[in-house]
């Protein structure tokens, strides 16, 4: 057969179509080979890509643990919450259900224009609270009106409660939102909603609190819609907290300083569990878990009687004469002064250059220890003082736990100031003067004590000598409690001290002779004290001595008492300030003693004759 | 009908044809369609709603078309080739002015009962007007540099008016598939050296043309995870499909990308991962020898056609079908950047499928005419 132009254009097409098959077959194979290696090559590490795509690990919130006072009242607990959300896909038309819904609960124009704003934002099957902290019959009538409300989802959430309002403000603290500083350490806090202790106890001890996070591992859609859930591990609510306060005490506490602004602490004194730590004026710690507006936040902030500071242990003040106990007992010790010894007081004592005043214009006359403390005499103190020294002094009071932190599980504790002559020298740059230990004897000076600090003192003074240490929560299980050390000193001079104190309520020439218990069966003893927050000047001294009560407020001294009772085998200590309360005789002495009172009433009843103590013997 | 027909046999009655209708082709077709449909119901979380029934219904018609263009006499079709292709080219110019607007591209013309793609036409009319030229050139003309104007042209007008749209993968599609008849159809070996060399700074001036978004996709193809959560996602996700498939795949209806929505585009451009993930590599290499046999008939039927025509029409649509295929499947499995090409008559989508139906019915058109001879003057000349 002749080739034709026509073959020749055959056997052409034929090759070069050939050669395009075979490129086919190449590409085609790098298909197969592209193939091979996704799906049995790496399919491993694929799949565990998929996994990921499609399970999702949800944080189920673990529930917070409760305070309770030491009778197992509620202090921070947890309350359900009622709320009503909505599920804009559940509903066609978003306003018309929020139009049906006002009928049973009011939704101002604001918070519509923010549930719509957060429908558009949000995807479709997310619900969108419309309203929270319902009470019960608004929720149950919302529920059983369900089927006219489409898309209205009613929802039961838990929020932090403090049933007690301002009452245990101070030491429980509050709950509030995570801030973006907070987050990072624990997953939890990045879940909605989720609050953190931002103050108080809730504060120091969230981490006991908060508990452990549980979890769901659930199938999502690429939406995040959750399919199903595939396991669940449950969360572990944190501890309860067992409070040493008891909260009958405290409300007592509190009602009778509420319009002060005052600080009282009332202890065990063998214990040293804290039976009552009030602080006022306080504040509502519910306003903060539900996050209090700036207005609010601003008066309690600008408040001159500070109502958001602990003044039970963030408050430094001068203890005044109530700090003779120690200087009394540093010169016993010392050997410079015996009980019988008898300084003359005229009013004036001269150190150097200068003359220092007795409160008592015309002075005491001839008096020894244990009238010198319950009169408060100021001369008498100067003397013994200057005798015994600043080392000896520093020495007492350190024993007695002044210018010591005790780390109980609130923030904030101060340590006051236990001054010497090296702490002198550090941070004034001078050196230590007679005078200085003239004033540090009558509790002026440098000195600078907290409320619970001087409770401490109270208690160790009246217990025997025990170091015991203030403790605000019952031990926990296995915790081991720690016998308090003995405070080296002899127990005779110890009664001498105490005799004073006895004598301040309970003799005729006691300062607060008037404040003594006249009900059958009770007794207490104590020692007043007065701070001065500002010097009275030579000029007013001269010309007359204005009262108290003249005086603006701010410049008004602070009026201290500190007191224990019964006076046979002593229980309970007490430290009391009142602000700018003036004499601590009229003003502080009164408090200790209702509030003992109270305490011994409620002892005589049968329920509360011995409280917690066998629990922990 | 009264034209000078060269056949050298009488030509075959209608009954003759239908029994000479191939049927491995016509077998293959449908269980290829059938894969698509198996994959929208699955796609849907097993429901023939939205997607399934639709398609089931276009393929029918498309079926139909096919037989009707197998039946009509291939010389019909060469007399039609050029009025067929200016036809095509017109619908093309008029998407540009007044075409529907859709992701960001102008690509479709409302026809009522769907939406047309002229861009999806002109591939195979195309084919039509390029075999018909060289089938009418001698075999010492094709070597003639003048005689590549006009098929340069027939290449050239539609890819720019589909470059206009703008629409990459349709470009390179036409491209190719017209470069392989020319190639068969005797152009110098040499010109398409020199046009491979060309093509480097071609590419540097289509980088400048490209719009932003189609620049994005070439630089996310060369590196996905530059962007995993934006236009790296699509090719991620599918990976992730396919390779976690494995070997015998997840189940039917039981892929957790494609069921729960992580698989982009998965009724359309990337059902080919669904198929992947819940079938696994036997289901993917199963698509592939289906696809290999169609082809394999076709090259083979392209061999046996007597007139140039025919071949050039055969091979034509052989190249084009099989760059849809492999564009998309290297595309799903991240060896190409993401451009719109649907997996031959699998992908969700009507042009498509009855473009791909067309050109197939061509070819069964061309193996039921192997024996025809057409002129060098052309069918009715």
């Amino acid at each position: 057969m002749v080739t034709s132009p026509d073959d020749l254009k055959y056997k052409l097409f034929t090759r070069r179509a050939g050669l395009i098959s075979a490129g086919m077959l190449v590409l085609t194979s790098g298909l197969v080979g592209r193939l091979y290696f996704l799906q049995v090559v790496g399919q491993n590490q694929y799949k565990l890509l998929a996994d990921k795509n499609r399970i999702s690990l949800r944080l189920l919130a673990p529930e917070r643990g409760k305070i309770l006072d030491r009778n197992g009242h509620g202090i921070a607990i947890n309350r359900t919450d009622y709320r009503v959300n909505i599920i804009p896909e559940q509903t066609e038309d978003v306003e018309a259900t929020l139009a049906a819904l006002k009928s049973f609960l009011p939704i101002s124009e604001r918070r519509k224009r923010r549930i719509l704003r957060a429908v558009k934002r949000q995807r479709a099957f997310l619900p969108v609270t419309v309203a929270e902290n319902l009470d019960w019959e608004t929720f149950a009538r919302v529920n059983i009106n369900i089927p006219d409300l489409p898309g209205i989802q009613p929802d039961m959430g838990i929020t932090r409660y403090y049933p007690e309002k301002d009452l245990m403000a101070h030491v429980v603290g509050y709950v509030s939102s995570v801030n973006a500083r907070e987050i990072g350490e624990d997953p939890l806090l990045e879940l909605p909603g989720f609050k953190i202790g931002k103050n108080g106890m809730e504060r120091v001890l969230d981490q006991r609190l908060r508990g452990k996070a549980g979890n769901s591992r659930v199938e999502v859609n690429v939406m995040g819609r959750v399919i199903r859930e595939l396991s669940r591990t449950d969360s572990i609510s944190g501890d309860t907290l067992n409070l040493t306060i008891d909260r009958d005490i405290q409300k007592f506490t509190a009602d009778r300083v509420r319009d002060e602004s005052a600080a009282v602490v009332v202890m065990d004194v063998h214990s040293g569990e804290i039976l009552a730590l009030t602080s006022t004026p306080a504040y509502d710690p519910n306003d903060f878990n539900l996050g209090i507006s700036q207005k609010k936040y601003d008066i309690l902030l600008h408040d001159a009687r500070k109502p958001l500071i602990n003044k039970t242990v963030q408050g430094e003040y001068p203890p005044g004469s109530t700090f003779k106990m120690i200087v009394a007992l540093a010169a016993l010790e010392a050997g410079v002064v015996d009980e019988h010894e008898k300084i003359f007081c005229n009013s004036k004592f001269k150190i150097g250059n200068t003359t220092k005043h007795c409160w008592k214009r015309q002075g005491h006359g001839l008096v020894n220890m244990v009238q010198a403390i319950a009169g408060s005499c100021d001369v008498y103190f100067y003397t013994i003082a200057v005798r015994v020294g600043i080392d000896r002094i520093h020495d007492m009071a350190a024993r007695f736990g002044l210018g010591e932190k005790f780390n109980i599980d609130i923030p904030g504790e101060k340590k006051g100031l236990n001054p010497s002559k090296g702490w002198k020298m550090a941070n004034r740059g001078s050196r230590w003067q007679g005078g200085d230990t003239a004033n540090v004897g009558i509790g002026q000076g440098d000195v600078l004590v907290t409320p619970l600090q001087l409770c401490v003192m109270i208690s160790r003074l009246v217990n025997g000598g025990m170091a015991v240490n203030p403790e605000i929560l019952f031990p926990e299980e296995g915790e081991s409690i720690e016998t308090p050390a003995v405070i080296p000193l002899s127990r005779k001079n110890l009664e001498i001290v105490l005799r004073g104190m006895a004598a301040v309520i309970n003799k005729p020439y006691g300062v607060a002779y008037a404040q003594r218990m006249k009900k059958p069966g009770m007794s207490y003893g104590g020692k007043t004290g007065s701070a001065q927050v500002r010097r009275i000047t030579k000029e007013e001294r001269d010309v007359r001595i204005r009262k108290n009560e003249e005086k603006p407020w701010r410049e008004r001294d602070h009026a201290l008492f500190v007191g224990y009772g019964p006076l046979e085998n002593p229980r309970y200590a007490i430290s009391v300030i009142v602000e700018h309360g003036g004499g601590g005789s009229k003003k502080a002495a009164p408090i200790a003693k209702d509030v003992l009172e109270f305490m011994f009433t409620r002892d005589k009843l049968p329920a509360h004759s011995q409280t917690h103590k066998e629990d922990n013997a | 009908m009264a034209m000078g027909l060269q056949g050298r046999r009488r030509s075959k009655s209608l009954l003759q044809k239908i029994l000479e209708l191939n049927p491995v082709i016509i077998v293959t077709v449908i269980m290829i369609a059938g894969v698509g449909f198996a994959l929208l119901y699955s796609v849907a979380g097993g429901s023939v709603d939205p997607w399934a029934k639709k398609q089931v219904i276009r393929f029918v018609i498309g079926m139909v078309g096919m037989v009707v263009i197998a039946l009509v006499d291939i010389r019909v079709w060469m007399f039609l080739a050029y009025p067929l292709y200016f036809l095509s080219l017109i619908m093309l110019i008029i998407v540009s002015v007044m075409g529907h607007t859709g992701m960001g591209a102008t690509r479709w013309i409302n026809l009522g009962f769907m939406n047309f793609q002229p861009s999806e036409l002109v591939k195979i009319t195309l084919v039509l007007a390029l075999a018909r030229y060289f089938h009418c050139l001698a075999k010492e003309e094709t070597g003639k540099y003048s005689r590549l104007i006009m098929p340069l042209f027939l290449i050239g007008a539609p890819v720019i008016l589909v470059l206009l749209q703008p629409d990459l993968g349709t470009a390179l599609l036409i491209i190719i598939g017209g470069l392989s008849i020319l190639f068969c159809g005797g152009v110098r070996v040499w010109i398409f050296v020199v046009g491979l060399l060309a093509m480097v700074p071609t590419a540097f001036g289509a980088w400048k043309f490209m719009k932003p978004y189609q620049q994005n996709r070439v630089l996310t193809f060369l590196n996905p995870e530059r962007d995993p959560l934006g236009a790296g996602y699509h090719s991620i996700q599918a990976k992730i499909a396919v390779g976690s498939g494995g070997l015998y795949g997840k189940g039917f209806i039981q892929g957790s990308q494609s069921q729960l929505n992580f698989l982009p585009e998965k009724h359309t451009d990337f059902i080919f991962t669904v198929l992947a993930e819940e079938f696994g590599l036997m289901g993917g290499l199963g698509l592939l020898g289906l696809y290999i046999i169609l082809l394999a008939y076709a090259l083979f039927t392209s061999m046996t056609v007597r007139s140039q025509f025919g071949r050039l029409l055969c091979l034509g649509v052989s190249v084009t079908f099989f760059l849809y295929m492999f564009i998309n499947m290297a595309m799903n499995l991240g060896m190409l950047p993401v451009v719109g090409v649907p997996l031959p008559l699998v992908s969700y989508g009507g042009s498509a499928m009855l473009t791909l139906l067309v050109g197939i019915g061509f070819i069964l058109c061309a193996a039921i005419h192997r024996d025809t001879s057409i002129s060098r003057g052309g069918a009715f000349a």
